[in-house]
C-alpha cells in the first residue's frame, strides 16, 4: 500500500507545528519522534498505563490511542508546557518534588497532565476523589501514597 | 506494537462517511473514540484497510428528547459529556451510576456510547443497560435507515445486527418513570477494569407499592449482554422483600452462562451474580419506595 501523507497543523504547548504525517502514526509517536517532545512516555500502547496522557482540547486523553492525523486544527498540552521555565515549576511539579511523588519518573508526565485538569475542575478534592482521578495511571514505584500527598499539597498551594 | 498501514479519511459529512462504508464494507471501520479499536490495531489484531474518522461529525453527538418519555443519545456522545449532563442523573439513573465504573477518566474523555454499543463487548456495561432499559438503536446506510430493538441488536460477542454498510446513529432510551428505582452494581478486580459480573436492576411500583415491573440485566454473564427474563417476570405483582429478591437471584444464577477466566471461574461468576442481584434489587426497590 502506498503511504498517503496528511498535512496537519497542530498547536502544542502554545506553539504551532505544521507537518506531514502518515495515517497510522500514533499521536504519542508524533510528539516523541517528530516534535522531539519525549516527555510524553509510552508504556503499554493499549490505553491501560496512562504514561502517555496528554491534554487534548482541554481534556486528558491517551496519546497512544489517537492518530496524529486526528489533531489537525486542535490544541495539545504536554508535560514540556507545564513549567514556566527551569526555575519556576508548575505547583504540581513542585509538590511532586517536595513530597517525593516520583522515583523512576516514568509515570510522572501522565500523572501531571491528568492532575492538572483534575485540579482545575476540583480545586479542593478529598483523598478519595484524588485516588479515583489517579485510577487511570499506573505507578510501579511509589505505592501512590506520596503522589496523593503531592496532589493535596499542590491543591492547597494553588487555592492560596 | 504499531498499527498496520491503512488509509485515513476524516469524514466531512455523514453522507460521505456512509458512501465510503458502502464502497469498502468490512475493509473499512468507523473511528469513534478509538478506545476499543486502536488498542486492537496497535496489537495488529485488527488491520482495517481504511479508517473513516467520524469525530468531525458533531451532529452525531448530544443528548436530546425523543418521542414521548424517551431520550435520544447521539452515537458520538462521549461518556464524559453524559457524566456532566444533569439529564443523565435525572432521567437515566442506571447510566449515571455505571459511568464512573467504565474505564478511567482519560478513556471516558474520548470513548463514545455509539462506539461502545457497536463494539458490543459482552463484559461492557452499556450494552447490558441498553438491553435492560429496552432501548432501540437507529442504524443508517447510504440506502436508508432503520430502528433495531436492543434485544435484536446484540447478536453475540463483539457482534451486532449492524450490516457492513451501516452506521449506528443514536440510541433511544425510556426516561425513568415515576415510582421507579434503578441500581447498577459490578465487581471488578481493580477500579476501571472490565467487570467480572455487572448487574443492572429496575423496579417500578404500582399505587399499592407492589412491583408493577422489574427488569434485570447482566454484563459478562454470557456471549452478549443478558436480560434475565424469568427473574424479572418473577417479581411482577408481588411486594418485593427479601424472599422475592432471593428467588429472583436464584433464577438469575440459573439463567446465565458466564464464560469464566483465569481471574474468575464460571462458578465464582455465578455466585457473584447472585450476590450482586440481591444487593442491586434491594437498592432499586428502596429507591423506588423513596420515589413513590
Ligand atoms: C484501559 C481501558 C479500559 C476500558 N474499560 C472499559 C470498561 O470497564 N467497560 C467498558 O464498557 N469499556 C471499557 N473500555 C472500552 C471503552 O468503553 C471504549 O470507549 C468503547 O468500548 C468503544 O467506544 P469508542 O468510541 O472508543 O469506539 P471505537 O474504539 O472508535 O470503535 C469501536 C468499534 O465500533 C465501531 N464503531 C464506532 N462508532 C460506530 C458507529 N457510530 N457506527 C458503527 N460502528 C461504529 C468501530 O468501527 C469499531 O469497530 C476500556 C478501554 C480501555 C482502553
Ligand atoms: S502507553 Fe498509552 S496508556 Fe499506556
Ligand atoms: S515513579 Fe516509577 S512508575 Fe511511577
Amino acid at each position: 500500500m502506498s503511504t498517503q501523507m496528511h498535512a496537519i497543523t497542530v498547536t502544542v504547548n502554545g506553539k504551532q507545528y505544521s507537518r506531514q504525517v502518515e495515517g497510522r502514526l500514533l499521536l504519542s509517536d508524533f510528539l516523541r519522534h517528530d516534535l522531539l517532545l519525549a516527555g510524553t512516555h509510552v508504556g503499554c500502547e493499549h490505553g491501560v498505563c496512562g504514561a502517555c496522557t496528554v491534554i487534548f482540547d482541554g481534556a486528558p486523553v491517551r496519546s497512544c490511542l489517537m492518530f496524529a492525523a486526528q489533531t489537525d486544527g486542535h490544541r495539545i498540552e504536554t508535560v514540556e508546557g507545564l513549567a514556566a521555565d527551569r526555575d519556576h515549576l508548575h505547583p504540581l511539579q513542585q509538590a511532586m518534588r517536595d513530597c517525593h511523588g516520583l522515583q523512576c519518573g516514568y509515570c510522572t508526565p501522565g500523572i501531571l497532565m491528568t492532575m492538572k485538569v483534575f485540579l482545575e475542575d476540583n480545586p479542593n478534592p478529598d483523598e478519595a476523589q484524588i485516588r479515583e482521578a489517579l485510577s487511570g495511571n499506573l505507578c510501579r514505584c511509589t505505592g501512590y501514597q506520596h503522589i496523593v500527598e503531592a496532589v493535596q499539597l499542590a491543591a492547597e498551594r494553588m487555592r492560596k | 506494537m504499531k498499527p498496520a498501514p491503512f488509509q485515513y479519511v476524516a469524514a466531512r459529512t455523514i453522507e460521505q462517511a456512509l458512501q465510503l462504508k458502502a464502497e469498502h464494507g468490512d475493509e473499512a471501520r468507523f473511528l469513534a473514540g478509538g478506545q476499543s479499536l486502536v488498542p486492537t490495531m496497535n496489537f495488529r489484531l485488527t488491520q482495517p484497510a481504511m479508517l473513516i474518522d467520524i469525530n468531525p461529525l458533531h451532529e452525531l453527538a448530544g443528548l436530546g428528547n425523543g418521542p414521548a418519555v424517551r431520550l435520544r443519545i447521539g452515537a458520538l456522545t462521549r461518556y464524559r459529556s453524559l457524566e456532566r449532563d444533569p439529564a443523565t442523573a435525572r432521567h437515566l439513573p442506571l447510566i449515571a451510576e455505571a459511568l464512573p465504573l467504565i474505564a478511567h477518566p482519560q478513556i471516558r474523555n474520548r470513548g463514545t456510547i455509539g462506539g461502545n454499543l457497536a463494539h458490543a463487548d459482552p463484559a461492557s456495561e452499556m450494552p447490558a443497560i441498553v438491553l435492560t432499559l429496552g432501548g432501540r438503536l437507529r442504524a443508517r446506510s447510504a440506502k436508508g435507515e432503520r430502528w433495531i430493538d436492543a434485544a435484536d441488536f446484540f447478536v453475540g460477542a463483539l457482534t451486532t445486527a449492524l450490516e457492513p454498510d451501516e452506521m449506528l446513529m443514536e440510541v433511544e432510551l425510556p426516561k425513568a418513570p415515576p415510582r421507579s428505582g434503578a441500581c447498577f452494581m459490578e465487581m471488578s478486580r481493580r477500579r476501571g477494569d472490565f467487570a467480572i459480573i455487572g448487574v443492572a436492576c429496575i423496579v417500578r411500583l404500582d399505587e399499592a407499592g407492589r412491583c408493577a415491573e422489574a427488569r434485570i440485566g447482566l454484563c459478562n454473564a454470557g456471549d452478549g449482554p443478558v436480560f434475565a427474563a424469568r427473574a424479572s417476570a418473577s417479581l411482577t405483582g408481588r411486594t418485593v422483600g427479601s424472599v422475592e429478591i432471593g428467588e429472583a437471584a436464584k433464577l438469575v444464577q440459573s439463567d446465565i452462562d458466564p464464560g469464566g477466566s483465569i481471574h474468575a471461574s464460571k462458578e465464582f461468576q455465578r455466585h457473584i451474580a447472585g450476590v450482586l442481584t440481591t444487593r442491586a434489587l434491594a437498592r432499586a426497590n428502596e429507591r423506588a419506595r423513596g420515589a413513590a
